[in-house]
């Protein structure tokens, strides 16, 4: 292939620090945390908390709050592959429920970018409490890029944090 | 039906309520601050909208086969048509089929018009 490519979020990449989910209300609210950003990947935390319970017998998470933590995730990795930053919409995302997240877990989010294209991104997604590779639920979607005029809540951070690599 | 919207911490952490309309139910998602996704629009986050067309479909079905069990999703599948922006979203739920062990069912959510959709919906549930 050509040469090596450059990622508008590179200087980002590595461990997650809070203002990356400071521009986002809801996530916030929720306590998501970023793990982990690397060339098209990230990794977000959602920490357990009885709010987000949906099934009160068993005590189970609400598929609606994988669904946010993944959709979350999944944005952040789209940042993480594109040269330029741009805005970023969610087209659709579908979430495959393979088991029930275990009660009283963070649950983690891996999310991988796995091809770009001029105004498509298309993301995989698994779930978990303990590792990936065993997951409670994965997903796909695709991701409009330069959908609206919004700005990428990320120009800001760049500008910050962005200078060393 | 309220009862068991209360019954569901997530559903009061969204702040959703819920209407009767011709007998159909309508969820009901109050626009609030800590709902938004991109702020410098505003929209809605996507997740919120999901989970809100999950939640929808959840309790149409609870409602139609008056079963006291909460049926367990299976796959959920979101599609983003617009931005939702800072006012009131409704969502309704339709069941395509109700078999014995597996329900499918289709969610529409919009905020002005009905006609114009922010988000739709299909998930199938185990019950």
């Amino acid at each position: 292939m050509g040469a090596p490519r450059r990622y508008a979020l590179q200087g980002l990449f590595g461990p997650g620090f809070p203002e990356m989910v400071g521009q986002v209300p809801h996530a916030r609210v929720l306590g998501i945390r970023v793990q982990e950003t690397g060339p098209g990947f990230s990794i977000c935390v959602l920490p357990y908390r009885d709010e987000i319970i949906g099934d009160p017998q068993r005590r189970v998470v609400f598929g609606g709050a994988i669904t946010t933590l993944i959709d979350h995730a999944s944005g952040l990795a789209v940042a993480c592959a594109v040269e330029q930053l741009t805005s970023i919409a969610t087209i659709d995302l579908r979430v495959d429920y393979l088991r029930a997240a275990e009660p009283g877990f963070d649950l983690h989010a891996r999310s991988e970018c796995y091809r770009v294209t001029r105004s498509v991104a298309f993301i995989r997604a698994v779930a978990y409490e303990r590792t990936a590779d065993d997951p409670f639920a994965s997903a796909m979607g695709s991701f409009m890029l330069g959908a609206n005029r919004g700005n990428n809540s990320f120009e800001r951070l760049v500008g910050k944090h962005g200078q060393g690599a | 039906m309220s009862r068991i919207l209360d019954a569901i911490p997530y559903a009061r952490f969204l702040g959703v309520d819920l209407e009767r309309i011709d007998g159909t139910l309508e969820l009901v998602l109050p626009f609030r601050q800590e709902i938004v996704g991109n702020a410098s629009l505003p929209a809605v986050h996507g997740g919120v909208l999901g989970a809100f067309l999950e939640l929808t479909a959840l309790l149409r079905l609870i409602d139609e086969s008056g079963t006291d069990r909460v049926p367990k999703p299976i796959t959920f599948s979101v599609d983003y048509l617009r931005s939702a922006g800072p006012t009131t979203t409704r969502a309704r739920a339709e069941i395509f089929r109700l078999g014995r062990r597996i329900a499918n069912v289709h969610v529409v959510a919009w905020q002005d018009q009905p006609g114009r959709p922010v988000a739709a919906g299909n998930g199938k549930f185990l019950l």
